[in-house]
């Protein structure tokens, strides 16, 4: 499943610049406010759900290389991260819906994690 | 804990300087200050504050007029909730004796919607400083929540809770090496004084503690080892 169908699905708002959403597959989401867990325990290339806005998310993105974040219950990260963000070529999605939804919605639309290679 | 217990306790732990720091509250301030007039032991005003990120920061002050103007700042970002003292205790405001004045009715226990970057911009803005507590803890710590420090607010120092060493704490979360580290007794109960801080200033002041900090000026701060087992 590609993000473009995700971010359609979701109705999430785009809060970076418009890339090519199709060709991004995320390899698998995952779900957590605690950054160090994120770091810990998210694959590469994975979809993070968070209610966090803080600017640390991107240099976590960026070093995981995920596919993006959905920051949920309409946490609006400010500017500068958006910024940053798009420096570092990080996607974020943003949506008034919790996080429990989220993740729920993506596992009923089918999606899972890709087996490891 | 009663305002003349706490004066009589830092006393008798030979301590010079505390600073009142409860969480997301700063109405107890006054009553503490009182109660050590005519002592020889500083109280500094601050509060515990927790971010919108589950953070909790340490925001120390000089004056009255800075916590009340961040007080404000506090409650205008508190969600509108009523204490229930049955599940998260009493929330009383008292006088220097010890005497009960009110209840504070407004729920501080929850986060404020204030962001770490606009916690800070508040904090020195208002000439305070800036320290996130207990940052090794995995409660509302720094690193558990945010992962590092964030580097896009000049944060002065970082302070970890009773439970390790510095060194140990520099060995544990590189992330903050470069950061100077500060640890205090995090005192909830009288017995809880740690008393292993000590600035070398020429007054105790938020502006020369900020000099010690970067070990700048001739003003510094060393930590000795605890002479507790708490």
């Amino acid at each position: 499943m590609n993000l473009q169908e995700i971010i359609r699905a979701l109705d999430l708002q785009v809060l970076t610049k418009s890339v090519d959403f199709q060709s991004i597959t995320p390899s698998c989401g995952y779900a957590s406010d605690l950054l160090s867990c994120v770091m810990a325990g998210a694959a590469h290339k994975s979809l993070w759900v968070t209610l966090q806005a803080h600017s640390n998310i991107v240099a976590v993105a960026t070093l995981l290389e995920l596919s993006g974040i959905i920051i949920t219950e309409d946490a609006k990260p400010d500017q500068e991260t958006i910024n940053k963000a798009n420096d570092e070529g990080i996607v974020l999605l943003s949506t008034v819906k919790p996080t429990f939804y989220i993740a729920g919605k993506l596992w009923e639309m089918g999606f899972r994690c890709k087996p490891v290679e | 804990m009663i305002p003349p217990l706490i004066v009589e306790r830092a006393l008798e732990n030979s301590i010079d300087l505390i600073a009142i720091t409860d969480h997301n509250s700063t109405l107890n301030f006054t009553s503490v200050k009182k109660a050590a007039e005519n002592t020889s032991l500083v109280v500094l005003p601050g509060v515990e504050l927790q971010t919108r990120e589950d953070v909790h920061v340490l925001c120390l002050f000089d004056t009255i007029d800075q916590i009340t103007e961040f007080q404000r700042i506090i409650d205008s970002h508190l969600p509108d909730l009523k204490n229930q003292p049955e599940h998260f205790g009493e929330q009383f405001v008292v006088d220097e004796t010890g005497e009960f004045i009110r209840r504070e009715e407004k729920l501080l226990l929850s986060s404020t919607s204030l962001s770490m970057n606009k916690a800070f911009s508040a904090v020195q803005k208002l000439g305070g400083l800036f320290i996130p507590a207990h940052v090794n803890r995995k409660a509302f710590g720094l690193l558990e929540n945010l992962g590092f420090v964030p580097t896009d607010i000049a944060i002065p120092a970082v302070e970890i809770s009773r439970h390790i060493t510095p060194e140990q704490a520099y060995h544990l979360f590189p992330q903050i090496k470069g950061y100077p580290i500060v640890q205090d007794g995090d005192v909830h109960r009288l017995e809880e004084f740690l008393g292993v801080l000590t600035f070398t200033v020429a007054e105790p002041s938020i502006g020369e503690i900020t000099m010690a900090l970067s070990h700048s000026s001739g003003r510094f701060f060393t930590i000795s080892a605890p002479n507790n087992t708490i």
